[in-house]
């Protein structure tokens, strides 16, 4: 008696078992092929957002997923094995990295190029007119992080055009400094040019010098293992295609 | 246990010039409407009988300070603790009293010596003062040996022990019992109360002590008021109040049997329709009270004849068996309960739902106005 | 053979079913040792970024813990003892950031106390107070997520009790704050405990209304759990290393956590003497 007993509890907890790891056996293909999945650089959110609309647009029956975070971040995720078709980097260094791991298909193809620009508060508060005024202390000055492409080129500009800053945060991504500007939060930042302009009113952007910027350069790759490849190609041809390209220059974003 | 109530040896009773303690108070609680007005001297133990829900440990917490009064007034040796309408209210920690309560109480995370010590520290007394007078009552109450024991490795009599020392240690004014031994077993129970009358009749103010049996009262108690539904019901010794029961509860409690009805002459109209034949002369016509012993009161079976005037057929409806008595219920005009022995049942052969004859002397009927 | 006895017959399916969320647990645990780059873990450890971290993230978890206990309890104790109109509206918004992603909790604290913010512009103008920012921010942002789990430990615990103890303490002669000292308190004792421990592995942990509101500078705001997620955009073996660091400190901080007060702190206790 107890063996049946016993008997019919493991088959119960074998299925259970049985049941878990099936479906948690990972993803196959069952998306349909109509979908493109975009890895992109947060500075790259209003921008390929317009970007998608028109893709859809002209490949009607196609849809677009994106996810926008730090370059650094979205590399991390697919280097850990995230079902992706495309990733656009807003600096070469991260996407080299992933390349060099493997993870992409085919050499990676610069499609844009941004310019880092400060930013401050609507009506510029604190009367910031050039990158020496960021060494004031009493400023509040914020950064994306160095692990981020945003903070690696921040630093660079810095140290080219020989001003020491104190920031007072380093933020995980470009988007987040120019939150804490727009928010009256921070004085001032360092962000790209798109970002500004897609601030609107509620920014204001002051040039940096020709010779202590850095030109960034956004590097597209399809990536390794893509679940659409054919739409991914689809989409890079549309995004270095002259619709794509007109929509990043009504962005601010430069030729590549 | 009707008669024989406490001879006390003090000569102070009720209306004393100055009584210690004076209450008249009103509080709506719940359901309850409690209105009583109490006074009890120094030196003097009155008990609250009465059934669950009369209002007897609202009366209690009242005086303890745990529950404020709506109306009246509560005064000890003059001083005013309660009144609502002066706004004046002492709070409980403030009242020079001691309360035994019904559970005990006792706080678990201290040793008997540390609950003991309890109401000391905390009117400023110094630790080792405390300790000291703390370990002397516990000497008193006989548990010098347990002081370092937690409440809970404690018997039942020695938690209520406890509870005690821990109320007199203060030496409070007044002492509130609510139900001391209720929580004990019968055995325990004996020897519990001897004690408690030992240190109560060593205690100088005034104490109220609420129960709900009537053995407590007859050996704590020199006084005791009855509060029923809120309100007092009877005043007295023990021994009067059970002479002469006026409420079902009382009847019940001393085990007597009380009717009500309509006196005229010798005979009592009873209002659940029955009639009875009573002794003459000692109430006046109209309303009035009677009791019967239960023991007064023979079973037949068939219709009796003979000397007793009260004769009446009723029906069985319940039979209790104690010891070597039995108890019947009859349903009827009159309704009673007869107390036979069980030699006598067996030969009646008597089962619920049965009718059988009912007689009672007249001379064992107690008449008194209601 | 039966294996069977009359008593303690252990029910397999439970077992089961338990020994399985124990894997759950343990298995992201055993692969991150399994990960670990035990060469480079010594550096990365002792490197003074990392140091400063968890420091860092030590004390102002500590401090924000004893925020908690300090306001927490009185505001368990208001709730659980005192009836008025709305009551369970306050639990709901005092116990509000135990549901709430944390990053949402750290832009609702942007709002109030930022610069511009509701509270935060008269801190900053009349006090020259900024929160965000700062080592203070991450203490409040911490605050803001813990205490909850010591409010409703405690208010749990001083439901459960005994009132009357109080009474007989008062009628033995204790004001309100001495029976709350010398009664209550130490009957709530194991809740407390337990709602401490809770808090401070909670605060200890604390990650998103951090970021959103203290943000994230070396030394000032930078938490283990914000190096570690910044760790992991740049160099996966560094950000294991530093994830182990977190959780050997958060495990060390759980298992004090004694069983007896897990039993109290669910089912209330100082249970009166009297139980028949």
């Amino acid at each position: 008696m107890a063996h049946r007993k016993h008997a019919r509890t493991l088959v119960a907890v074998a299925l259970l078992v049985g049941a878990l790891t099936a479906a948690g056996c990972g993803r196959r293909s069952t998306h349909a092929s109509s979908t493109v999945t975009v890895f992109a650089a947060a500075s790259l959110t209003e921008v390929f957002t317009s970007i998608g609309e028109g893709f859809e647009a002209d490949n009607p029956g196609v849809e677009i997923t994106f996810n926008f975070a730090s370059s650094s971040a979205l590399a991390g995720q697919i280097r850990s094995g995230a079902p992706v078709d495309v990733f656009a980097s807003a600096d070469a260094a991260t996407m080299s990295r992933l390349t060099d791991a493997g993870g992409t298909t085919g050499a990676p193809t610069t499609f844009a190029r941004n310019e880092l620009v400060i930013v401050v508060g609507a009506g510029n508060p604190r009367k910031i007119t050039s990158i020496r005024d960021l060494a004031d202390p009493d400023l509040i000055v914020v950064l994306a992080a160095p692990q981020v492409p945003a903070g690696r080129y921040a630093a660079q500009i810095l140290e080219q055009a020989g001003v020491t800053v104190t920031p007072k945060s380093l933020e995980a991504d470009v988007k987040a400094v120019l939150t804490k500007v727009t928010s009256g939060e921070a004085d001032a930042g360092i962000v790209y040019a798109t970002d500004v302009r897609a601030a609107g009113d509620e920014a204001v952007g002051i040039a940096i010098p020709e010779a202590a910027n850095v030109v960034a350069t956004y590097p597209v790759a399809i990536v390794e293992g893509a679940p659409n490849p054919a739409g991914a190609s689809a989409f890079l041809a549309y995004l270095t295609g002259p619709k794509g390209q007109a929509t990043l220059a009504s962005f601010g974003f430069g030729r590549p | 246990m009707v008669g024989g109530g406490r001879l006390g040896h003090r000569t102070i009773g009720c209306g004393a010039v100055s009584d210690a303690l004076e209450i008249e108070a009103q509080v709506r609680l719940g359901g309850l409407d409690l209105a009583v007005e109490l006074r009890v001297a120094a030196g003097e133990t009155v008990a609250l009988l009465g059934p669950n829900g009369s209002g007897k440990t609202t009366l209690l917490r009242a005086v303890a300070g745990l529950q404020p009064l709506d109306a009246g007034s509560i005064r000890l040796d003059g001083v005013t603790l309660d009144a609502p309408a002066t706004h004046t209210l002492v709070p409980a920690e403030r009242r020079p009293v001691g309360v035994v309560f019904q559970d005990y109480l006792l706080f678990p995370h201290l040793s008997a010596r540390e609950n003991v010590a309890f109401g000391l520290r905390a009117r400023k007394v110094g630790r080792r003062e405390a300790g000291e007078r703390a370990d002397r009552w516990l000497e008193r109450v006989g548990l010098g040996t347990v002081g370092a024991l937690r409440a809970g490795q404690l018997s039942g009599g020695q938690q209520q022990r406890v509870a005690l020392a821990r109320a007199l240690a203060t030496e409070p004014r007044l002492l509130l019992l609510d139900e001391p031994l209720a929580a004990l077993d019968v055995g325990t129970r004996a020897e519990v109360r001897r004690e408690l009358r030992r240190h109560l009749d060593g205690h100088d103010g005034p104490r109220i002590l609420v129960t709900h049996d009537p053995l407590d009262a007859y050996a704590l108690a020199d006084r005791v008021v009855v509060v029923e539904h809120g309100t007092v019901t009877h005043r007295g010794t023990l021994a009067e109040i059970t002479a002469h029961p006026r409420s079902d509860y009382v009847g019940r409690l001393v085990g007597t049997n009380l009717l009500d009805g309509v006196l005229e002459g010798t005979v009592l109209r009873l209002s659940g329709g029955g009639v009875l034949v009573v002794p003459n002369g000692e109430a006046v016509d109209g309303p009035c009270l009677a009791t019967v012993a239960p023991s007064a009161i023979a079973l037949h079976r068939d219709a009796p004849t003979g000397s007793p005037r009260n004769a009446w057929s009723a029906a069985v409806a319940e039979l209790d068996r104690f010891g070597d008595r039995v108890r019947v219920r009859l349903d009827g005009p009159v309704p009673l309960a007869a107390e036979v022995t069980a030699a006598a049942a067996a030969e009646l052969d008597i089962r619920p739902g049965d009718t059988v004859w009912a007689s009672v002397k007249v001379t064992e009927v107690k008449v008194y106005p209601a | 053979m039966s294996s069977r006895t009359t008593r303690d017959r252990l029910p397999l399916a439970v077992l089961g079913l338990a020994a399985l969320a124990v894997g759950f647990f343990a298995l992201p645990l055993l692969g991150l040792l399994w990960r670990t780059p035990w060469s480079s873990a010594w550096d990365v450890v002792t490197d003074p970024i990392t140091r400063a971290a968890l420091w860092l993230s030590i004390s102002c978890s500590l401090w924000s813990t004893a925020a908690s206990v300090l306001f927490g309890v009185p505001l368990a104790w208001v709730l659980a003892r005192v009836e008025f109109p709305g009551r369970g509206v306050v639990r709901a918004l005092c116990t509000l950031s135990m549901v709430v992603p944390p990053v949402v909790g750290g832009v609702a604290l942007f709002a109030a106390l930022g610069r511009r913010g509701l509270l935060g512009q008269y801190l900053d103008l009349w006090f020259g107070l900024r929160l965000p920012f700062s080592t203070a921010g991450v203490v409040v942002a911490q605050t803001f997520v813990a205490m909850p789990f010591l409010v409703i430990t405690v208010e749990g615990a001083l439901r459960q009790q005994d009132r009357r103890l109080e009474e007989a303490a008062r009628t033995l002669g204790a004001t309100s704050w001495y029976a709350f000292r010398r009664v209550t308190l130490p009957s709530i004792r194991p809740a407390l405990m337990a709602g401490t421990v809770l808090a401070w592995a909670r605060a200890l942990g604390e990650f998103g209304a951090t970021i959103t509101f203290a943000g994230n500078f070396p030394g000032r705001t930078q938490t283990l759990p914000l190096a570690a997620y910044l760790a992991l955009e740049t160099d996966p073996d560094d950000a294991i290393v530093l994830s182990l660091l977190l959780i050997s400190t958060s495990f060390l901080v759980l298992v004090g956590l004694r069983d007896r007060w897990l039993g109290a702190a669910a089912s209330g206790t100082g249970r009166s003497v009297a139980e028949r």
